[in-house]
């Protein structure tokens, strides 16, 4: 009998440790077929990140780097130029990539850097236990915002999409969000688009991936992917911001 | 090869090169930038690629991500910028990866000034960034020395997969001597096997990595990089001893300091005083068993280190000395350079005391 | 035969390039030798000066603290710097920008009118190899061909065409010794 859903060949058969209704474990599996489908697993360098991700090089079946936190561009930026024929991608969380990082991703889209970059806004700190991010939501209470965040005393949201898609290095960045099956289909076809741009050289590709963290929202999963729906879409709009052709 | 006279910066940065390094990673800070600039002219022209980077710490991370891919690489800096890159150096230190860092220390703490200085000693020697780790730290006192260095320098790297440092200071990076660029006979070095060149099946999957989350594992991980730290400090200690032989008194120098020594040796030699030099090539391995056993030898009556600093190698000179022997200091900080007149007054000030 | 010198003048005069020169030619005739300039924020307009060593053994430190004779291309030189050479070492003053004269008696002094000469012959620019072949003569430290040569070597064969009115310029300083 054909088998019609089985694990990718792109991870391994670690289980994730991933805590029930967080949707790492998705976005995981998506870029693993991504690489599967476009035969790139055996020339693929990731770069895990500093948060929740960071045993991502447990789980991606390919040669991977651990960066420290917010550096993942830097360090893909040393592994492209080395390996400008490998494909190289980083998986980044909202932190990771919008605060301490800010710089680095910032460059490294500028500069038009030939790798893929997948962005998880999930509005909170995942693994140092529910901190604001940078991302963090009006409103929205965290252990460092313990009265909701609020414009005047923490500052607004950050739009990475939007801020990086005014960069000439950019030629792919789309936001999308993975709280139902549909949308699931469309974050795949953006995340292996990010590849494929890369693949023909074209120059820096991200995908805003909109999750969820059920655990530091205190929300169960179904909850929180219908939080997320109704709370964070609002303000991070899905869609592709720029799009070189 | 014929001589060629040039600015310490550029004689380091074409030594990186003819040692096959094809990759940089900078951010300008005085007094280093000819390094940078070098590469960037050069390395694009033979294959090689120069970014400059957003700031001190992507481009140690840069370095990072190129070595981890099996590269030859190097990043320059100055003290402050040294500063930033030592959460990069700490990372590399432990997922143990070959990398040469150039400092050409100034004067510090904090932006302090742009003259020579040697107070990135601890920096440089004792950690610096977080962790049990060393870097191997080479301390050339002229450009040709410092060309050799950085050619060695890289196979140390490369041979322990351990980041290496040349120290220098403002001095070395911008005065010009004749070097020559002789072929290096490199060591023979195991082929890099841990790099990630893209996972095929045939090997294990290469991850390149520092995080150990279990504490023994950690533990054990450490162990055995200090395992290869012995091996270091057995084989690779580098030290020069000048006039040594029948001196009262030995001085303590390294880099451009012990050149001001060697002139204060003449100058007291003509006034019938015996001095000598103890000069550290390598400040990590540091030579503790060259003081011990000057400081076993009859006419040696005392140890001066003298240093562009408050006194920072001088507490690796009381290790080595060993108590055997009283140990001084002296010392100008902040980027003044010590004066061969003050050197040999502290000199004929310690043979009075002792 | 060691030779301590210190040049010194504003940023532009060539003080820099005039050092670098030197030892270079030092270089070509297998002396031993050291280069060390000042360096600072100003990149333009501020005084400049560096630091020559040539000698037939090893340079031991390249910072001169006795200098055997210093080159002053401007005033605020010659104040800063006359009293570092040696009883019995030599002085060379460019007269042209500096009106004052240095009271010492126990060392050599030449008042050469660099920018005058260099003016004279067609390129104001060339006022440091007036110096410089002032130097030379009366040190003998190097020869004017090794200097040439040097000059060859760093302006390469683009502007070749600077060198004669850089011989013509080393001549005229030798004249003043």
């Amino acid at each position: 009998m054909a088998k019609v859903f089985e694990r990718p060949k792109s991870l391994t058969d670690k289980p994730f440790h991933y805590c029930p209704g967080c949707a790492h474990g998705i976005v995981h599996r998506l870029v693993a077929e991504v690489m599967d489908e476009l035969g790139v697993q055996d020339s693929t360098i990731g770069v895990a990140p500093v948060g929740c991700a960071v045993f991502a090089y447990d789980y991606f079946n390919c040669d991977m780097h651990e960066a420290s936190h917010g550096r993942a561009p830097a360090v893909a930026t040393g592994i492209k130029r080395v390996h400008p024929d490998k494909v190289v991608f980083t998986y980044q969380g909202d932190g990771d990539l919008a605060s301490i990082g800010l710089a680095e991703i910032t460059h490294a889209a500028t500069r038009g850097e030939k790798f893929t970059t997948i962005f998880i806004n999930n509005a909170i700190y995942g693994m140092t236990g529910g901190q604001m991010a940078p991302t963090t939501l009006l409103d929205q209470v965290t252990t460092t915002s313990p009265y909701g965040r609020s414009g005047d005393r923490e500052g607004y949201p950050i739009r990475i999409s939007e801020m990086l898609s005014t960069l000439e290095g950019v030629a792919y960045i789309a936001r999308v969000s993975v709280h139902d099956i549909k949308n699931i289909t469309n974050a795949k076809r953006a995340i292996k688009k990010a590849f494929e741009v890369q693949l023909e050289g074209k120059g820096f590709a991200l995908v805003e991936v909109l999750s969820t963290c059920p655990t530091n929202w205190g929300m169960d999963p179904i909850e929180a992917f219908k939080w997320l729906e109704e709370n964070m879409i609002p303000y991070y709009p899905l869609g592709t911001f720029k799009e070189v052709k | 090869m014929a001589k060629v006279l040039m600015k310490g910066n550029e004689a380091i940065a074409e030594a990186a090169i003819q040692a096959g390094c094809r990759y940089f990673f900078g951010y300008p800070i005085t007094p280093q930038n000819e390094i940078p600039a070098y590469m960037a002219k050069k390395l694009p022209k033979i294959g090689g690629t120069f970014i400059q980077a957003e700031s001190e710490v992507s481009a140690i991370n840069m370095v990072y991500g190129a070595s981890g891919a099996g590269a030859r690489v190097m990043t320059s800096s100055s003290s402050p910028g040294i500063s930033l890159k030592q959460e990069g150096i700490s990372y590399i230190a432990g997922a143990e990866l070959p990398c040469m860092i150039v400092n050409i220390v100034r004067g510090g703490p904090g932006l302090g000034s742009i003259q020579p200085a040697q107070s990135d000693y601890f920096q440089a020697t004792k950690g610096g960034g977080h962790g049990d780790y060393h870097m191997v730290v080479l301390a050339p006192a002229t450009l040709q020395e410092a060309v050799n260095l950085v050619m060695e320098g890289f196979d140390i790297a490369d041979q322990y997969r351990n980041p290496v440092m040349l120290l220098g200071d403002g001095m070395l990076g911008q005065m010009m001597e004749p070097v020559e660029f002789s072929a290096y006979e490199g060591r023979d070095l195991p082929p890099k096997t841990w790099a990630t060149t893209g996972y095929d099946g045939s090997r294990q999957r290469n991850i390149i990595n520092s995080l150990y989350i279990d504490p023994k594992a950690l533990e054990e991980h450490v162990q055995k990089i200090y395992e290869k730290y012995k091996a270091i400090e057995r084989d690779e200690v580098k030290v020069e001893c000048y006039n040594c032989e029948g001196a009262e008194i030995i001085v303590a120098a390294y880099g451009t300091t012990s050149r001001i020594v060697k002139k204060v040796i003449s100058m007291a030699k003509a006034e019938g005083i015996d001095v000598g030099l103890i000069r550290p090539i390598t400040l990590w391995p540091f030579p503790y068993s060259t003081f011990s056993e000057w400081a076993d030898r009859e006419h040696v009556k005392a140890f001066l280190s003298v240093e562009m600093s408050m006194g920072q190698m001088v507490e690796d000179v009381r290790l080595g000395v060993d108590g055997k022997r009283p140990v001084y200091f002296y010392g100008r900080t902040g980027g003044m350079v010590p004066h061969p007149d003050a050197i040999l007054e502290e000199i004929k000030r310690i043979r009075g005391d002792v | 035969m060691h030779e301590e010198i210190i040049m010194a003048g504003f940023g532009g005069q060539g003080v820099m390039s005039m050092g670098q020169l030197l030892a270079y030619a030092g270089m070509l005739e297998d002396k031993e030798v050291s280069w060390l300039p000042s360096y600072g924020p100003e990149m333009r307009g501020g005084t400049a000066n560096c630091s020559v060593i040539v000698s037939d053994d090893l340079v031991a430190s390249p910072i001169v603290t006795d200098a055997t004779a210093a080159i002053i291309m401007n005033k605020p030189s010659l104040g800063k710097f006359q009293d570092v050479v040696i009883p019995g070492g030599s002085l060379f003053v460019n007269s042209s920008l500096v009106d004052e004269k240095c009271g010492r008696e126990d060392i050599d002094i030449y008042y050469i009118p660099a920018n005058d000469v260099a003016d004279e012959i067609g390129n104001s620019r060339v006022a440091n190899m007036v110096m410089l072949g002032a130097y030379i003569k009366k040190t003998d430290i190097v020869t004017p061909d090794s200097v040439i040569n040097s000059l060859k070597e760093v302006l390469g064969p683009s502007k070749a065409h600077l060198i004669p009115i850089n011989e013509e310029a080393l001549k005229k300083g030798a004249e003043f010794i």
